[in-house]
């Protein structure tokens, strides 16, 4: 009897064998055609394989809002001047422009040669009618106030002047003229970033709800088409037959995928199915003695807001004390690991030059220092100041790993080298943190801000009185002046704008609302052969036009 | 049977009545905004955004117009996707979720009932201890450390199978297992508390009285009235799997809906809260629903209402 019981065991396990294969063999048949890994074995072939963390949540270029929206648009559409590979602005589809003497009005010459993806010119009616799409307030576009240096493109965008008084008009097809609010020294390159690319009306409307969805709803005038998108698996970009400058795309083919854990992406890298691969901070040592291994500075700064309403932090000792009582260079080296720097200024390093070419940073320096002997002082003096020994600040953070570990860091810190001082811990959803901190209910807050354009005003007016960002209620009247200085009666003499934005930093630092954390960087490894890969400081992180196999 | 099938539909009806207006309701309690870029934007113009949109109504309105537009069978737009509507965003992503999570149900009850099934017949045997020692070892080892393992091993030291995407057959093989494990440890625990009880009833005893051959007695009799906690684990379980796994999918890059339930609530994506929700949920009562239904085929002393005459 065991015997015949054992033989039934058997063929159990067979004929589950058999079900098992058969589940999954009846949902496959379609799929199992598919390629085995497409491995890049021949590497002369001009393809390259990339990974992203995410799917292209949009490609209309009117709503998009994330980072990979922004690089998916900066390869496969082309705006007036696009980034080069100094990150300076180079012609796309404006060969050319022409300022006004008062700095207002910029005309922007159009290349005759730029096509769509349909063969359909490229004209300046294309400009004229996308920036004003996104300034419709019903377009819903989050990304409308990039514009809001154009004139009445405010008043627009918020419902008070209809959308054809906007500052923008096609003079012909090829001829673009765009009147401005203030003269604005930086907005050729702002003429790069995605919100602003052209759109050809006669296709958006017929597609309708569709634009942007799919790899066939979109229309195409960059180095590239998507020639396939499979959402949340990846998508393929192929070189534009129809892009006036294809002699310089070496690329044929890219393939993304999408590929959400880092653990996964690294394992892809080392089947040699992906040929870069972005590093998290417990990567780092296990490859950052292989020579595939590269670290990039990003101009996104983190630092600590303080809330200046609130004692301690009303005292200007006190706040001077907690911004030099955080040893950030430990805390780059030990928690982040990736190439980020300390920060100790609040405009970042190799983000802009001046007109003498230097950098904003080498001409600045560093504005603070860690010094917990000369902080201990400083806060010694606010306490008498303030008559009181003891203080409880509540820290408010962000509810990522990442932010975790800073904050435990920073009020180890803080509570180590400020006797007296207690921090708190909050870690709210990042909705409620921004709600929280725009109400200015919290004493301490980790934050960070990336640039909207290409110049040190998009980190220097965040703390005028009246910047909706400023949110340490910290003012002071000089530095206002000077930023608006900069921003009207300076903005055509560039050394003097320099200069003030320069002195302005300064003043950042005597009040201190702000603790200077870190300059991000960003750790990632990529194949040898992979050249001229550009990444970018400012809009897209990277652009694949140049980039070649070799 | 009719009778009560209706009848079983419009509670359907009205739980999913219920489930909607909870959801929408609670949802609204969540801080933030559906925007995407309010790190930049100033709160006027977040409320210029909002405002069209419709979200600066009343939440009793906001309520009525989504009632309103669900009974015409319209989930919305998405606000992380701009403009993708909802349920093309569901059944984008579906089929992998779905195929992923049969195929481990099916190895894994399959393994499962084996393992359950052996221990009871060797009980207190090394059959039994291994089986037990699988059933503990799976139900305590997270799935993606497994998961996790198993791509080290298998795909990039081994190369024996993809390291992840979703392009074949053998791309779902590592998933498939990592998930089944679970499956198997819950199954197998649950067959062989089952099996023992029922091997040690009366009608056992009486049917090898009989003299019916212990296969005879394990097939005909002992499996079969064993499998009920089986049935009514195994609903709830298929709909939770087929329905996409948030950690599994984001290691094997399975392009499945797991992340959405997730992603959704963070980012304040209201409607497609709403709908991953109501989808979860209609399946969920229609596997319950199947689970009754099975019960009186299985067992039957398990009659449903009016099911008899």
């Amino acid at each position: 009897m065991k015997k015949r019981f054992s033989l039934f065991l058997v063929l159990l396990l067979a004929l589950s064998t058999f079900l098992a294969a058969c589940g999954g063999g009846k949902d496959n048949n379609n799929a199992q055609g598919g390629q085995g890994g497409e491995k890049p074995a021949e590497k002369k072939e001009q393809v390259l394989n990339l990974l992203e963390t995410q799917e292209i949540p949009s490609l209309d270029s009117a709503l998009a809002t994330d980072a990979v929206s922004f690089i998916v648009l900066n390869n496969v559409m082309e705006g007036l001047y696009r980034l080069g590979k100094d990150n300076k602005p180079v012609p796309g589809i404006a060969e050319s422009y022409e300022v006004s003497q008062d700095g207002k009005t910029y005309t922007f010459k159009l290349r005759k040669d730029a096509k769509w993806s349909n063969g359909d010119p490229v004209t300046a009616h294309d400009f004229e009618f996308a920036w004003k799409r996104v300034l419709d307030p019903k377009t819903k576009s989050e990304y409308a106030y990039i514009m809001y240096d154009i004139k009445n493109a405010q008043e627009a965008n918020t419902g008070k002047v209809p959308l054809d008084q906007v500052g923008v008009k096609a003079l012909d097809d090829y001829t673009l003229k765009v009147e401005l609010k203030n003269p604005v020294p930086y907005f050729v390159g702002l003429t790069a970033f995605g919100t602003f690319m052209p759109q050809n009306e006669k296709f958006v409307k017929a597609q309708g709800e569709k634009y942007g969805l799919e790899a066939n709803t979109t229309l195409y005038n960059g180095p590239f088409v998507l020639s396939e998108w499979k959402h949340e698996q990846g998508w393929v970009y192929t070189k534009n037959p129809n892009y006036w400058d294809k002699d310089n795309v070496k690329l044929e083919k890219v393939n993304v995928k999408v590929v959400k854990d880092t653990a996964t992406a690294v394992n892809l890298y080392e089947t040699k199915q992906a040929d870069r691969v972005g590093l998290t901070a417990e990567f780092v040592d296990k490859y950052k003695n292989d020579k595939n291994f590269h670290t990039k500075l990003e101009p996104t700064l983190f630092w600590l807001r303080m809330n200046t309403k609130k004692e301690p932090l009303n005292n200007v000792n006190a706040r001077k004390a907690i911004a030099m009582a955080i040893d950030t260079q430990a805390m780059v080296d030990t928690l982040l690991n990736n190439g980020s720097i300390p920060a100790k200024f609040t405009v970042p390093k190799d983000f802009v030059t001046g007109p003498d070419g230097k950098d904003f940073r080498d001409v600045n320096g560093d504005l603070v220092n860690y010094n917990p002997d000369e902080a201990k002082k400083l806060w010694e003096q606010a306490k008498k100041e303030l008559g009181k020994d003891k203080f409880t600040l509540e820290l408010l953070n962000y509810d990522t790993d990442n932010a975790k570990k800073i904050g435990e860091y920073v009020k180890a810190q803080l509570e180590q080298n400020l006797p007296g001082l207690t921090i708190n811990i909050k870690q709210q959803p990042f909705a409620q943190k921004l709600k929280l901190e725009s109400n200015m209910q919290y004493d301490l807050s980790f934050s960070g801000w990336g640039p909207d354009y290409q110049d040190p005003m998009t980190f220097l007016q965040l703390w005028t009185s009246t910047s909706p960002h400023n949110e340490t209620g910290w003012s002071n009247p000089e530095y206002d002046k000077l930023i608006k200085d900069a921003q009207t009666t300076l903005a055509n003499d560039q050394q003097a704008r320099w200069d003030a934005m320069l002195k302005a930093e300064k003043i950042v630092f005597e009040g201190m609302p702000i603790a200077p954390l870190y300059q991000r960087g960003a750790a990632y490894l990529q194949r040898e052969y992979v050249k001229d890969f550009v990444t970018h400081t400012f809009g897209a992180d990277y652009s694949l036009k140049w980039a070649y196999i070799e | 049977m009719a009778r009560y099938t209706l009848q079983r539909f419009v509670y359907m009806i009205i739980t999913l009545f219920i489930i909607a207006t909870l959801t929408f309701f609670l949802m609204k309690l969540l801080p933030g905004s559906p925007l995407q870029n309010q790190e930049k934007l100033t709160p006027e113009q977040k409320a210029l955004i909002l405002k069209e949109y419709g979200l600066d109504k009343p939440v009793p309105v906001q309520y009525i117009q989504y009632l309103g537009n669900l009974l015409k069978g319209d989930l919305g737009v998405s606000f992380q996707y701009d403009n993708r509507p909802v349920t093309e965003l569901i059944s984008d992503r579906i089929g992998p979720s779905a195929q992923l999570g049969f195929q481990a149900i099916v190895f894994g009850t399959i393994v499962g009932l084996i393992l359950g099934i052996v221990a009871a017949i060797r009980h207190n045997h090394w059959e039994d201890y291994t089986a037990t020692v699988i059933a503990v070892l799976g139900a305590s080892i997270p799935s993606f450390v497994l998961g996790g393992f198993l791509q080290y091993f298998i795909a990039v030291k081994l190369q024996w199978l993809p390291v992840a995407f979703w392009e074949g057959f053998k791309y779902t093989i590592l998933p498939t297992l990592a998930l089944s494990v679970g499956v198997i440890a819950s199954i197998a625990r649950f067959m062989r508390t089952e099996m023992l009880e029922v091997l040690s009833s009366d009608y056992i005893l009486t049917a090898r009285a009989k003299g019916i051959s212990q296969a005879g007695v394990i097939i005909k009799h002992a499996i079969r009235n064993s499998l009920i906690p089986v049935i009514t684990i195994l609903g709830p379980m298929t709909v939770n799997l087929m329905t996409g796994t948030l950690v599994i999918e984001k290691l094997f890059a399975v392009p499945g809906l797991g992340e959405q339930f997730v992603r959704s609530i963070e980012l304040n994506d209201y409607p497609v809260i709403m709908g991953t929700t109501l989808f979860y949920s209609a399946l969920l009562i229609l596997a319950v629903f199947i689970v009754d239904v099975l019960y009186g085929v299985v067992d039957p002393r398990i009659r449903l209402a009016g099911g008899k005459k």
